[in-house]
């Protein structure tokens, strides 16, 4: 539970003198802040007063590399910027450049992009889940997260041959057409996992441990998520219910059944607890999908090799495992693009921390951090 | 079986071990390396997936853990950029000598697909810190990189820590089972020729 | 809400608002002068636009424009208001009274482009060090250090 910084009385030590404030410099090499970040905390005896993020580790200056690739060229570039879910930017930043060139995207494709998709959106979430159940002490979870994650990895390594950093959404449909047997090894694996998914429900979120540490830590209200701009879970944990694949729906989303997971506190708990079981709804919505997909081509008819399109430029965003991911592409009419930004949902989530860590312990700013389920390679791009 | 091994049979009839004490040290070193995982960007996923059921990291010996100080090896998995390679220096001077660095990924070898254009990416991270051992990949496999820790050990089991002095390599102790790295699935899979790390044995050893 | 539901809405709640709106490639565009983004930007999130879902800017030679695109979860279309500011003297309000979420949004504008915002409470450099010299996504930055791809394409 926060506590409140404001109404604390200064401790005082035998002759009077009141503890003064530490400064502790957590990272940006450190085993539980997922990545390379660092959070400088000024903390009084246990309690956080003040943390203050600090990015920028691995800002590697993809938007300025785009700057000099051609439209396919970027493709690449975009795997790495989310590594946990490589798929969504590949998605995001085709849809843009989609919308910028007019190209119609045949719909096996964009069946195709809906299953790998939601398969990495449980990949992703999966990750998350065992991260944050390895900052609370829970390795067994993260242990069976990782080996879901791995038989998804393993369906992804069998589709386009890379375990990581697939490139598989292009600009005009996907790179090639499902394997032989590949819906199969889907569905077998999407079948099994609501069961493995509820036994993870009550092994960890059922767990006395794990409500204590993450019930009622860095408490998220609705309208502070809306105005920081939180999207995906994060938000969702807080009972914002906004989700692009309903609300504002892109490719066939609106063919499918599914629901959306909604907290009610906006806590660590339940951000983690959404996440879980929106993995489940992705496993509803792969179901559909492979049931409706019916044979065709998977990429636009007379794609030219070097697209140019014409001047103006395009926004588009879809619902990454984070939340919003957005990308604005801007085109001066040649073969490369003017300016490439990428909305990263973690970056936005991201500076959440300085609001939610004050009032907790600095294992709860862990916790918190977990929760917000950061990928450095998307927040400092 | 190593050369001493031989010598010893040789010289009692019966399997008696000799060696210098230099040459079991580095082998005993070589049998367990803590790794500190410096993971940064994407191959940091990889890099945890090796520790993982699928492939197990621990039963070579090498076990992640991340405190410079009670670490051998320092893998650095993904993109060093400019702002990062302070800090990674300072985590290698922290850890204990003997040290090795393992670069795995690109982007730790050169750069990788951040060799162009870009401002802010260390090309490699030879240009601060001593490479032992280059995985390449973007990102490596699992088995790359244990693959990567296998021929570490080697390097580590023939060259002595006495300065200038490297073992031969029929003074190095066997390993136990000599394993190659594989996942548990490699079972099912059909068999590839095994190919030994070392020459083997030319023959003439009582058996 | 679509596109021309949305401009008739616009137009009939800020006449003045409405020559200055525009669309292209299904997104609703409107133009502001850099003295009007606030109040404009004040006016949308009466609106019911009451998410800031990025701010971007774009090195356009003389001027660097600006682009703020706002989201609603009632009004199911995005919106993007964008103004220019001059390259020689790039300032504007800080949108972070209006919505926080311009916290960081702002602070990487002004990392990467040098545009000043002005009320915003902590305009500091986010994703460079603070002694990095220049600001690298304009279209003029120089840096020895770039090793320019080879044009192959």
């Amino acid at each position: 539970m926060a506590v409140d910084i404001e109404s604390r009385t200064p401790v005082e030590d035998a002759e009077g003198r009141t503890v003064e404030e530490l400064v502790v410099n957590i990272g940006p090499s450190h085993p539980s802040t997922h990545g390379v970040c660092r959070i400088i905390a000024h903390i009084d005896g246990e309690i956080v007063t003040r943390a203050e993020p600090v990015i920028g580790y691995l800002h590697r200056g993809i938007e300025k590399m785009c700057e000099n690739r051609t439209y396919l060229q970027i493709v690449p570039l975009t795997d790495r910027l989310d590594y946990v879910g490589s798929m969504y930017a590949n998605w995001a930043y085709c849809r843009a450049v989609e919308r910028l060139a007019s190209i119609r995207v045949p719909e096996r494709a964009e069946y195709i992009r809906v299953i790998t998709c939601e398969l990495q959106r449980i990949a992703s979430h999966m990750m998350a889940i065992g991260s944050s159940g390895a900052d609370t002490g829970a390795f067994t979870m993260f242990v069976w997260a990782f080996d879901v994650r791995e038989r998804v990895v393993e369906l992804f390594e069998e589709l386009c041959g890379a375990r990581l950093t697939y490139s598989y959404v292009r600009p005009g449909g996907v790179a090639r057409d499902l394997p032989d047997g590949w819906t199969d090894a889907c569905r077998a694996v999407v079948d099994r996992l609501p069961a493995k998914i509820e036994e993870m429900d009550r092994l960890f979120f059922g767990n006395t441990i794990a409500r204590g540490r993450l019930k009622g830590v860095g408490v998220l209200s609705a309208d502070d998520a809306v105005a920081w701009g939180a999207s995906g879970p994060t938000a969702r944990g807080s009972g914002v219910d906004w989700d692009l694949r309903r609300d504002d729906p892109y490719s066939v989303y609106p063919r499918f059944d599914f629901d959306i997971p909604l907290g009610d506190a906006g806590d660590a708990y339940d951000r983690g607890r959404c996440r879980l079981w929106e993995a489940v709804e992705s496993c509803r919505i792969i179901t559909q999908a492979l049931d409706q997909i019916e044979p065709g081509p998977v990429h636009a008819e007379g794609f030219p090799r070097l697209l140019a399109p014409r001047q103006g430029d395009a926004y588009d965003r879809i619902e990454s495992a984070r939340g919003t991911l957005g990308v604005f592409v801007a085109s001066d009419g040649s073969t490369r693009p003017y300016r490439v930004k990428f909305r990263s949902p973690a970056f936005c989530n991201l500076a959440l921390i300085g609001r939610l860590a004050p009032g907790h312990t600095i294992s709860d700013l862990v916790v918190i951090l977990g929760s917000l389920d950061p990928v450095f390679g998307e927040v400092d791009r | 079986m190593a050369l001493v091994d031989r010598i010893g049979r040789a010289l009692t009839g019966a399997p008696l071990l000799l060696t210098s004490v230099d040459a079991l040290v580095d082998w005993s070193r070589g049998q367990s390396l803590w790794a500190m995982p410096m993971g940064t960007a994407c191959c940091a996923m990889e890099l945890i997936a090796a520790s993982f059921s699928k492939f197990d990291f621990d039963r070579l010996g090498t076990f992640p853990r991340p405190d410079p100080r009670h670490t051998d090896v320092m893998v650095v998995a993904g993109t060093v950029t400019r702002r990062m390679a302070p800090a990674i220096a300072r985590l290698y001077e922290q850890m204990p000598d003997p040290k090795y660095v393992v670069a795995m990924g690109n982007c730790a070898v050169s750069g990788g697909i951040f060799f162009y254009d870009t401002y802010s990416v260390v090309r490699g991270i030879d240009e601060f810190l001593p490479v032992d051992v280059y995985i390449a990949g973007c990102p490596p496999r699992p088995e790359s990189l244990q693959d990567g820790i296998l021929q570490l050990r080697e390097l580590i089991q023939t060259r002595s820590i006495a300065a200038g002095h490297s073992h031969p390599r029929e003074m190095v102790l066997p390993s136990a089972g000599d394993e190659r790295a594989g996942s548990v699935d490699a079972r099912e899979r059909p068999s590839v020729p095994h190919v030994p790390v070392r020459p083997t044995d030319p023959g003439g050893g009582p058996e | 809400m679509n596109i021309e539901e949305l401009r008739e809405h616009l137009c009939s709640r800020y006449p003045l608002l409405c020559p200055l709106f525009s669309s292209e490639f299904g997104d609703g565009t409107l133009t502001v002068e850099p003295d009007d983004l606030h109040r404009a930007a004040g006016d949308m999130k009466e609106l019911g636009f009451s998410r800031l879902d990025v701010v971007t800017a774009l090195d356009r030679g003389e001027t660097f424009e600006l682009v703020y695109r706002l989201e609603s979860a009632e009004i199911r279309t995005g919106l993007s208001l964008r103004c220019s500011v001059p390259r020689d003297q790039p300032r504007i309000s800080s949108l972070f009274d209006l919505w926080p979420a311009a916290d960081w949004q702002e602070r990487e504008v002004y990392d990467l482009f040098g545009i000043e915002f002005e009320g915003h409470p902590d305009l500091r450099r986010i994703l460079l060090p603070d002694d990095w010299v220049g600001h690298l996504l304009r279209k003029d930055y120089v840096d020895d250090r770039v090793v320019k791809r080879p044009d192959y394409i």
